[in-house]
């Protein structure tokens, strides 16, 4: 039986089409793909994002957990602070990538993936043995709204007397939205500005509909999952068990910015360590083919004759109207202006690795 | 709900099939196009290809997948649509038009009785709603 957000309904009735995702059941287009996308990138759109987790872990040990089940500096963070960070298993493998919220002191809240959720809660429960601290798998008491795009402040202004321009980029406030309580936070996953709003989950009804019909006039609309791969894609954002995995390295991902080895130790920090000083095999890097064909996830990639991969995540990017990927190459075959091939439909198509991200939006709040 | 001309043949890989004498023209149907979302590029045959039914001619490429698209019946591509292969259309003619500037290609039909295996509209839409309820 799949999962359903507490927006089914909401869904079907805007006349979404429904797939299956990590076991829920999700909307991946509305009006259409495309539209979705470039909604976005020109105005706002809203996405129901309420299948991903959240595991709240509270206590005078929190941030001692957080620390060692994740690989970024969390005692970096002031209250509201929000970082990105991965999660690993000992052989230094992706267990997930996630948000981390300091709320207080004592009160970390962490926004991980929804495929992940149940496994990651036992991972950071199995390190918590001996440790003054509670984690809580709270995921089905919250909805979860991404509103994303250049009008997405206004519009959510709109909903809310609070100063949202205060609100910096991957930082969070407590926030009424249209009198609702909400944790309203400047994140996401698209290469706009926009917000993340954490809500109780009884309230996502009323909150989606007040947000779309206030965005109206703006240019905001629903948008599916298709549209979140695509935009995600474009700003080079990995996709947990696409661009990485429990058989690859954050170091391999790319994700050498959110590992911090000198914060003390964590798991997976050895093999990290270890990897560093011995220098990578292979990283993840951003492609574009130069063709009319795109690639796809798990298309072979061929460099001087031989099979050396395949495609992590390819797709045709409905903005920068190229076809543009990510993909495991040998380190002396990934550097900037590299040519290899993609197999497609078996005729190998010439693919060139380029700088990521794809795109890049003119930063306000950076 | 998808449209279904009752006019045309069809197959469960979801093409459609327009016969006139020894010919016959070659599309995807609106269901398909719908499944497949915004096209934005089409792998065609060259004219004289000859293909058996039941083999992959070409490809439809929305943003979201890749689709091969089959030979309904057994024959010879006589011309191909360039215009969709090609298309500046702010809606793909595939998914505009399915059945009209949208088709595919032309062909000469290898053996003409082989239409009659194909699927009338009213057979391929219980098909299509088969499909939906797995």
């Amino acid at each position: 039986m799949q999962k359903r957000t507490p927006l089914y309904e909401a869904h079907i009735s805007l006349g979404a089409r429904m797939v299956e995702f990590a076991g829920w059941e999700m909307p991946v287009q509305y009006s259409g793909h495309i539209q979705e996308h470039m909604a976005v990138r020109e105005a706002a759109g809203l996405f129901d994002i309420s299948h991903m987790g959240e595991v709240e872990i509270r206590g005078a040990d929190a941030l001692a957990l957080v620390q060692k089940v994740t690989t970024n500096d969390a005692s970096k963070l002031e209250d509201n602070q929000v970082q990105y960070s991965t999660m690993l298993n000992d052989r230094g493998g992706v267990i997930d990538d996630l948000l981390v919220y300091r709320v207080n002191s004592e009160f970390f809240l962490l926004v991980v993936n929804a495929g992940t959720t149940d496994s990651d809660f036992e991972w950071i429960k199995s390190h918590a043995a001996s440790m003054n601290v509670e984690a809580c798998n709270t995921s089905d008491a919250f909805a979860l709204l991404a509103l994303q795009g250049p009008f997405a402040e206004r519009i959510l202004q709109d909903l809310s007397d609070h100063m949202l321009d205060r609100i910096p980029y991957y930082w969070s406030q407590r926030v009424l939205v249209d009198g609702l309580d909400c944790r309203v936070s400047r994140t996401g996953y698209t290469g706009e500005d926009g917000f993340e709003i954490l809500c109780n989950a009884a309230d996502a009804r009323h909150l989606w509909n007040r947000l779309l019909v206030t965005g109206m006039d703006r240019g905001l609309i629903p948008c599916g999952l298709a549209a979140r791969n695509t935009l995600r894609l474009e700003a080079a954002f990995r996709l947990y068990g696409h661009d990485m995995d429990e058989t690859t390295t954050p170091l391999e991902a790319g994700l050498g910015w959110v590992v911090k080895l000198a914060k003390g130790d964590f798991a997976g920090r050895d093999v990290l360590l270890k990897q560093k000083e011995e220098g990578l095999k292979r990283k993840l890097a951003g492609f574009e083919v130069l063709d009319r064909a795109p690639a796809r996830d798990g298309y072979l990639i061929v460099i001087d004759g031989q099979q050396a991969g395949v495609v992590a995540s390819g797709s045709p990017a409905p903005f920068l109207k190229k076809n543009i990927g990510l993909a495991y190459l040998p380190t002396e075959h990934a550097a900037i202006g590299t040519d290899f091939f993609v197999v497609v439909r078996g005729r190998n198509v010439p693919a060139r690795v380029v700088e990521t991200p794809f795109y890049k939006r003119d930063k306000k709040f950076d | 709900m998808a449209n279904t001309p009752e006019d045309l043949s069809y197959t469960k890989d979801h093409e459609w099939v327009r016969a006139k004498d020894s010919e016959a023209t070659v599309g995807i149907t609106d269901h398909a196009q719908h499944q497949l979302g915004d096209v934005v590029y089409v792998e065609l045959p060259k004219a004289g290809d000859k293909f058996e039914s039941g083999v992959p001619f070409g490809s439809v490429e929305s943003v979201k997948a890749a689709s091969e698209v089959y030979m309904p019946v057994s024959g010879e591509v006589i011309e191909v649509n360039e215009s969709i292969v090609d298309s500046s259309e702010k809606v793909h003619p595939v998914n505009a038009d399915p059945y009209g500037k949208g088709w595919m290609i032309r062909i000469k039909l290898a053996n003409p009785s082989q239409l009659d295996a194909l699927l009338t509209a009213v057979e391929y839409e219980d098909y299509i709603k088969e499909e939906a309820a797995e």
